[in-house]
């Protein structure tokens, strides 16, 4: 049953003190490989292709800049001066050293974060919108719900050891930014009879075998949120795969047993489970929806925002790319891209990471999140304040007005890093975003979403990009697959392969052809590369990606 | 991954792991573990690789996840023949991290012996 966890900080010191003696017992040869390895795995701590990894939860992408600054002294006295922005809005560094990392869980407690349950088969990060409590398309902010969820899933001791890792993702905008047709459990919140709820999705994922998730409630009142996500994950629990690996997600339970099936499970169990919930959940809700209350807007005059866009042609360039619309009038949501072009994607050094947080601190209420797109998000700024923003941004190499467009690729580590990886990501998309910088040709090709993945687990979410790229081990050789027509927001739609394989050196040349391709068959400018795509069908895009040989 | 793979004189093999206290790679050699993948010890025989893959395992408050893999005999030690094997000996291509710094600073600090 649900209890509201009064201190959380006192409950991630104590796991970060169980973690350091798991170390010591492994050091001193107590613990062998076999029984520390999900110990480790329990805290976030990965062994990679270098060296181990620490993936830090960024619950639901939010972060405050003392938070922030944490994690820049981490990057600077624990790595190598930067850390990794992922695609579940969380945080990874690259080269910590395993005797070091309880000294780093005692510092990120310090600051309440951890990196409890960032891995192994238990409910992982609940993400949301980026743009959560700001959005101008947003019903209701998601974040209270998230908030509930994570502190329901922490340390949950019925969901440890699920048949396989669960992800619940959570939006309450008029458009989907959250991806929840992507994730085991999605909840929409929406409003039916004037009563507040969700649109319950359920077995979506991606993956070896990407499925969109289904609707499995239509109505779920906001009451009932606790009880009835703790029927679904209990039903999984008990009828998930546990034979085979690959075969563990919910979504392969609900496709074999089916929709129908599953869902009268998940009812009968919901009945069961309502009469535990007392009201505790509810009562969390309530201070949960006051921490994240709005913060004090100003009303303030945006003639100077005005008059630098139409003096500062760069200025005026980065805020048509790099703004989203604000809920209140006068304000913005900064979308600061860390995909510079030829830089690794989502990757931030110390330096950048405290920039971030003192500009929160003096224009954006204190408030940063993390996105899925591995960029950063400042939610609240007032539009007067977007000139000082730019420049200090522009100072620091931020200031890349691409939010959105060809080189805003969203990269796994891929075998730069990855352990399971079977091919590089990180060096296509460096080359893919300088090629059209180079050849002038990104802003004209405007709106396109690039993903890649080094191997088919899919962290680059290569099955929703506009372009998917996938990078794979063919007899000892990497070679890339590219799909086509994927979308996380619009339409949700898995991505079709396009057709073979490309060796690494003809992945860049081959979307150089295929958007050059776009560009010839475009109804006008205003039409997205996958809105093309969707009016042509792929015949004129495979054409340009296998063109015919000449034949003499 | 290749943990099954048998070498033999024609196709030889190292055996490489993960330091346990600090992560990095290491590979099997004369006098115990180094981070050098040119001086990793080439087994030719399965049996004796076997042998030395048990004692490998065996050292598990050293390394983590001992595994045997092809390489091939090359002009400065043993190369590896598969592109994963490359990226584990040379490190990430995105930045100059990893085995890399350290292959640069014993070349510099040969080179300043000379």
């Amino acid at each position: 049953m649900f209890d509201v966890r009064p201190v959380d900080t006192d409950y991630v010191r104590h796991r970060a003190a169980q973690f350091r003696a798991q170390v010591e017992r492994r050091l001193d040869g107590s613990l062998t490989e076999d029984e520390f390895r999900p110990l480790r795995l329990m805290n976030g701590v990965y062994l990679q292709l270098h060296a181990y990894m620490l993936r830090i939860a960024i619950p639901y992408g939010t972060i405050n800049p003392d938070q922030m600054r944490m994690l820049a002294h981490l990057a600077e006295a624990h790595d190598k001066g930067y850390g990794h922005w992922t695609t579940r809005q969380n945080i990874q560094f690259n080269w910590p050293k395993l005797v070091e990392i309880p000294d780093m869980l005692d510092k990120l407690a310090s600051v309440g974060m951890h990196a409890i349950q960032t891995s192994g088969n238990t409910i992982r990060n609940v993400t949301t919108d980026a743009f959560a409590g700001a959005a101008a398309d947003e019903y209701l902010d998601p974040r209270p719900y998230a908030e509930l969820l994570r502190s329901w899933s922490t340390d949950h001791a019925e969901f440890q050891f699920l048949p396989r890792k669960f992800k619940i993702a959570i939006t309450g905008a008029a458009k989907d930014r959250a991806l929840v047709q992507a994730h085991d459990i999605g909840l929409r919140l929406i409003q039916k009879d004037g009563q507040t709820g969700f649109e319950v999705w359920v077995g979506g994922g991606l993956g070896r075998t990407p499925m969109l998730g289904k609707v499995i409630r239509d109505f779920l009142p906001e009451a009932d949120l606790l009880a009835y996500i703790e029927a679904i994950i209990s039903t999984y629990n008990l009828s998930g795969r546990r034979d085979n690996k690959y075969k563990a997600r919910i979504k392969i339970t609900v496709h074999e047993r089916g929709l129908d099936v599953f869902k009268a499970e998940v009812e009968e169990e919901f009945a069961n489970r309502r009469r535990d919930f007392h009201g505790a959940d509810r009562e969390a809700l309530a201070i949960f929806k006051d921490r994240f209350a709005a913060p004090a807007f100003r009303n303030a005059p945006t003639d100077g925002y005005e008059a630098e866009r139409a003096k500062n042609g760069a200025f005026r360039s980065w805020t048509d790319t790099n703004l989203h619309p604000h809920k209140v009038d006068g304000y913005a949501s900064v979308i600061v891209t860390f995909k510079t072009h030829g830089e690794t994607p989502g990757d931030a050094s110390a330096d950048q990471m405290r920039l971030l947080a003192d500009l929160a601190e003096q224009y954006g209420h204190a408030d940063l999140r993390v996105t899925h797109d591995q960029n950063v998000v400042l939610p609240h700024v007032h539009k007067s304040d977007l000139p000082a923003i730019y420049a200090a941004l522009q100072k620091a190499g931020l200031a890349v007005a691409n939010a959105g467009l060809t080189s805003d690729i969203i990269a796994c580590p891929g075998m730069d890093y990855c352990a399971l990886a079977t091919a590089r990501s990180i060096p296509i998309a460096q080359e893919i975003a300088t090629h059209f910088k180079n050849n002038g040709l990104e802003d004209e090709i405007g709106k396109l979403n690039i993903r890649i993945s080094g191997c088919i687990n899919a962290c680059g979410h290569h099955h929703l990009g506009h372009i998917g790229i996938l990078g794979l081990d063919r007899a000892g050789v990497e070679n890339y697959q590219i799909t086509l027509g994927g979308d996380g927001y619009d339409i949700p739609a898995i991505g079709e392969r396009a057709g073979a394989g490309f060796p690494y050196d003809q992945v860049v040349p081959a979307v150089d052809r295929l958007l050059r391709a776009y560009l010839e068959v475009r109804a006008d400018a205003s039409e997205r590369f996958i809105d093309a795509y969707r009016r042509l069908g792929p015949a004129p895009f495979k054409a340009a990606l296998y063109p015919e040989p000449a034949h003499a | 991954m290749s943990k099954a793979f048998v070498p033999t004189a024609a196709k030889p093999g190292v055996i490489t792991a993960n330091d346990l206290r600090e992560g990095h790679n290491v590979w099997m050699c004369e006098d115990g573990w180094t981070a050098d993948p040119a001086r990793a010890t080439l087994f030719e025989d399965e049996a004796i690789a076997d042998l030395a893959l048990l004692k490998a395992v065996g050292q598990s408050n050293l390394v983590v996840g001992p595994y045997l893999v092809e390489a091939r005999r090359g002009p400065n030690g043993p190369e590896p023949t598969h592109f994963r094997e490359a990226f584990r000996q040379r490190g990430p291509s995105n930045y100059f991290h990893g085995i890399q710094t350290v292959k640069q600073a014993v070349t510099q600090t040969e080179a300043s012996n000379v």
